[in-house]
């Protein structure tokens, strides 16, 4: 069948497996090289391969520790099922990325980040362990203990150095399902670094920026931080807020249903909205982590032809000029970007993970011609200014691009053909970027 | 926050053949909504992850049982042995069998038509007989589409499942007034085990865990008859309005 990723480009054959245990997927491995897939939210294709094992149905939950916060869980659980089931009893993901229809095992491969990434770090942080199968259909528990290396380059790995099965990661008290949100504009580019610097105290924090404002305004931002609200501050509201509706796209709108002027229209809005509602105010879990999850299936109001994800970061010395350059870019060539967001980034991780101490900035454009060509200039930009390229966003960069960026690429590569992995996981993703 | 299994429920769910993906899904949705769970099957040992997985999310009580819906003889015992009438049965028992070889081999044919209707109408009988007695309970049996008109690629199914149908009409029609509600769930296809490897058409197919939303709201809402996805009622009153002499050479 054909299959994609969440941005729907591109799109490939491939034979999809929906193993129920173990003894399927060491019947996949024998049948030839696979990726393993969790719940297709990479925008790209790195979860696509020429077999790629839907690993949804491994959802069991296998042990919490209220003690500790640890939950033992198989891959293919949600986040969106953790939420549901430990938020009620007090319980919240400690590293959460802005959709919660992710898998285990997904967010593990990706090293995910969230809104609490300057503080916190990320999934890497919270990860006690990970039980992993190899080419041979053998287990191994990885931790910073046991196989420590394999732990290390399996957080990040995209899927390429074997099946995560299981996983061992911490969830954080909470008291509410509330969160204490503040919103503050920030008239441009300097004023938003300087705001979300300023705010590395707070436990979230992130800035949605209007990338089509030019000159002076150019990266006008409303910076937004976020603290979980204690049960003293609901004054009456109930502990876990009522669950939201959920709208569906229904069609695949026309291409033309998102152009530079709905996209300048709706930033407008945005914008608008935004400083009416500054100051601080509660908010509920799902409207403050995933604006986005409220309709379902949004990536359709791409179109068909579908979109690609920008998201790069910058290390701290030149991300000031950088993101200048990037906005400029993107504003030379109008095309707005429906969603831009602006995040501090804390700790790098190890292995090929994303983050690094800097500012990551995430951009989407519908799949056009035109898109491509800003893309290349996008990307030239991230390599003057010394940053890299988050590969559950991506969906065309080069093998040259990807390992000018990361240096690290090329260790992996090592890595996986020492440990005789390159054969058997594959997607691509890894194909294409020669991983 | 409720961080303790909660030992007495407001009410339990019965699930027979408690390892079909659909009886999985129906188990989380009537466990988050605070059933406690009984799930029956032929080999509970192979549950026990099922039942902590129920027990860690939503702090219900999961008890497994042994089950097999062609011992019939065995049925009284298993319903004299619960540790309580559950207020809800629901049965998932099914075996699609395969239709070309088992019409050259007509023991497994039986035991196809056996699986699908002599079975879970066994194991509903001796509940509704119960729930009758105690005047209250709802019934929910997992019929199919097939039932509702026999054709070449299916009828060995099919037919057991229109047997089933019709023992469901049946039975809500005698309970009717008695306390005792009985529901018809007709799935068209369903994206599960059963039909893993097919290639069914997207629109036309329901995941597991809308099967099991589909059935919670047609108790809350006392229905009668559903089907999921809704489409399929219409599709299946165009099928069974080909008049004969057409469909016959139909190939569909
Ligand atoms: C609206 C939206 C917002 C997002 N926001 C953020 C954000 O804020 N921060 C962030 O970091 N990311 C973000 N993402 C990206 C998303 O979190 C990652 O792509 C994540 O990996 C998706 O998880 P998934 O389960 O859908 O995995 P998939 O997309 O199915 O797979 C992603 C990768 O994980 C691998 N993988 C999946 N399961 C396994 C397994 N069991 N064993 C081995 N490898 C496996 C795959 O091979 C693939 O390489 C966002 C995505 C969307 C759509
Ligand atoms: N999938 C579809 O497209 C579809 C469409 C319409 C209707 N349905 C119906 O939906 C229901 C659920 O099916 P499913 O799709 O979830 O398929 P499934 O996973 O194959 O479930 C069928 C279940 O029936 C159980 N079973 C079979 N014979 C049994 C017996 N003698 N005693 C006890 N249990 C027995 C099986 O138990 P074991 O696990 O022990 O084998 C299995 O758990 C079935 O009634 C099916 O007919 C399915």
């Amino acid at each position: 069948m054909k299959l994609s990723g969440w941005g729907r480009t591109p799109v490939h054959a491939t034979r999809l497996i929906h193993p129920e245990g173990e003894a399927d997927i060491r019947a996949a491995l024998a049948d030839g090289p696979l990726i393993a897939r969790g719940n297709g939210r990479a925008y790209g294709d790195s979860a696509v391969g020429q077999q790629t094992l839907d690993m949804r149905r491994l959802d069991h939950v296998l042990a919490f520790d209220p003690a500790t916060g640890q939950l033992v869980a198989e891959a293919g659980l949600l986040l969106a099922d953790i939420i549901a089931c430990f938020l009620p009893q007090g319980w919240f993901p400690a590293v959460t990325p802005g959709t919660r229809f992710v898998t285990l095992g997904g967010m593990i491969a990706a090293d995910v980040h969230g809104k609490n990434h300057h503080r916190d770090g990320g999934m890497r942080h919270v990860t006690d362990w990970i039980d992993l199968m190899d080419q041979d259909g053998t287990i191994r528990r990885c931790s910073r203990q046991e196989n420590p290396e394999l732990f290390e380059w399996t957080i990040g790995g995209m899927g390429l150095t074997g099946v995560i099965l299981r996983a061992a990661i911490r969830l954080r008290p909470v008291e509410t399902g509330w969160i204490r949100q503040t919103t503050r504009p920030a008239a441009n580019l300097e004023a938003a670094l300087a705001a979300l610097e300023a705010d590395s105290h707070a436990t979230y924090s992130v800035a949605w920026i209007d990338c089509l404002a030019t000159g002076d305004a150019m990266g006008r931002s409303l910076v937004m931080t976020g603290e979980h609200a204690a049960l003293s501050e609901l004054a009456g509201k109930p502990t876990l807020p009522p669950a939201r509706r959920k709208r569906a796209v229904p069609v695949d709108l026309p291409g033309f249903a998102l152009n530079r002027f709905s996209v300048r229209a709706f930033n407008a809005l945005y914008w608008a909205a935004g400083q009416r509602q500054q100051g601080s105010r509660l908010v509920d879990w799902d409207s403050y982590f995933y604006p986005l999850d409220a309709i379902l299936g949004w990536n359709r109001i791409y179109g068909r032809k579908g979109f690609l994800q920008f998201q790069c970061v910058l290390p701290d010395a030149s991300a000031h000029a950088g993101m200048a350059a990037l906005l400029r870019a993107i504003s030379a060539s109008g095309q707005g970007s429906f969603l831009a967001v602006l995040k501090r980034m804390g700790a790098a991780g190890g292995g090929l993970s994303f983050p690094m101490p800097g500012h990551t900035l995430a951009l989407d454009f519908p799949a056009t011609a035109r898109a491509q060509a800003l893309f290349d200039r996008l990307e030239a930009i991230t390599l003057d200014h010394g940053g890299r390229f988050y590969l559950a966003k991506d969906a065309r960069l080069s093998a040259g691009t990807f390992r000018a960026a990361d240096p690290r690429a090329a260790d992996f590569a090592r890595f996986r053909a020492g440990a005789g992995l390159t054969a058997q996981f594959a997607s691509a993703q890894s194909a294409r970027l020669e991983l | 926050m409720q961080t303790e299994i909660d030992r007495n429920p407001k009410a339990t769910v019965l699930l027979l053949g408690a390892r079909s993906d659909v009886a999985r899904a129906t188990a989380r949705r009537y466990a988050a909504a605070g059933y406690g769970i009984l799930l029956a099957a032929r080999d509970p040992e192979r549950l026990q992850a099922e039942k902590t997985d129920l027990e860690l999310r939503y702090r219900v009580p999961v008890t497994l049982l042994a089950f097999d819906a062609l011992r019939i003889e065995d049925h009284a015992a298993f319903v004299a042995a619960l540790p309580a009438l559950p207020d809800v049965a629901i049965s998932a028992i099914g075996l699609l069998g395969r239709q070309e070889a088992d019409e050259a081999d007509i023991p497994a044919a039986i035991t196809v038509m056996r699986s699908n209707y002599e079975g879970p109408a066994s194991i509903l009988s001796h509940l509704a007989n119960a729930f009758a007695a105690r005047g209250s309970g709802t019934i929910i049996g997992i019929s199919s589409v097939a039932g509702d008109r026999g054709r070449a690629t299916n009828y060995i199914y099919g037919s057991a499942k229109a047997g089933f149908t019709a023992f469901l009409s049946g039975l809500r029609n005698r309970l009717a007034g008695r306390g005792v509600h009985v529901i018809t769930v007709s799935p068209g296809f369903i994206a599960t085990r059963m039909t893993a490897g097919m290639d069914l058409p997207e629109k036309l197919t329901a995941s597991p865990d809308e099967v099991a939303e589909a059935i919670f709201k047609a108790q809350e809402k006392r229905r009668n008859v559903i089907y999921v996805r809704p489409i399929w009622r219409l599709i299946m009153l165009v099928i069974r309005s080909i008049p004969e002499p057409v469909f016959k050479r139909l190939k569909i």
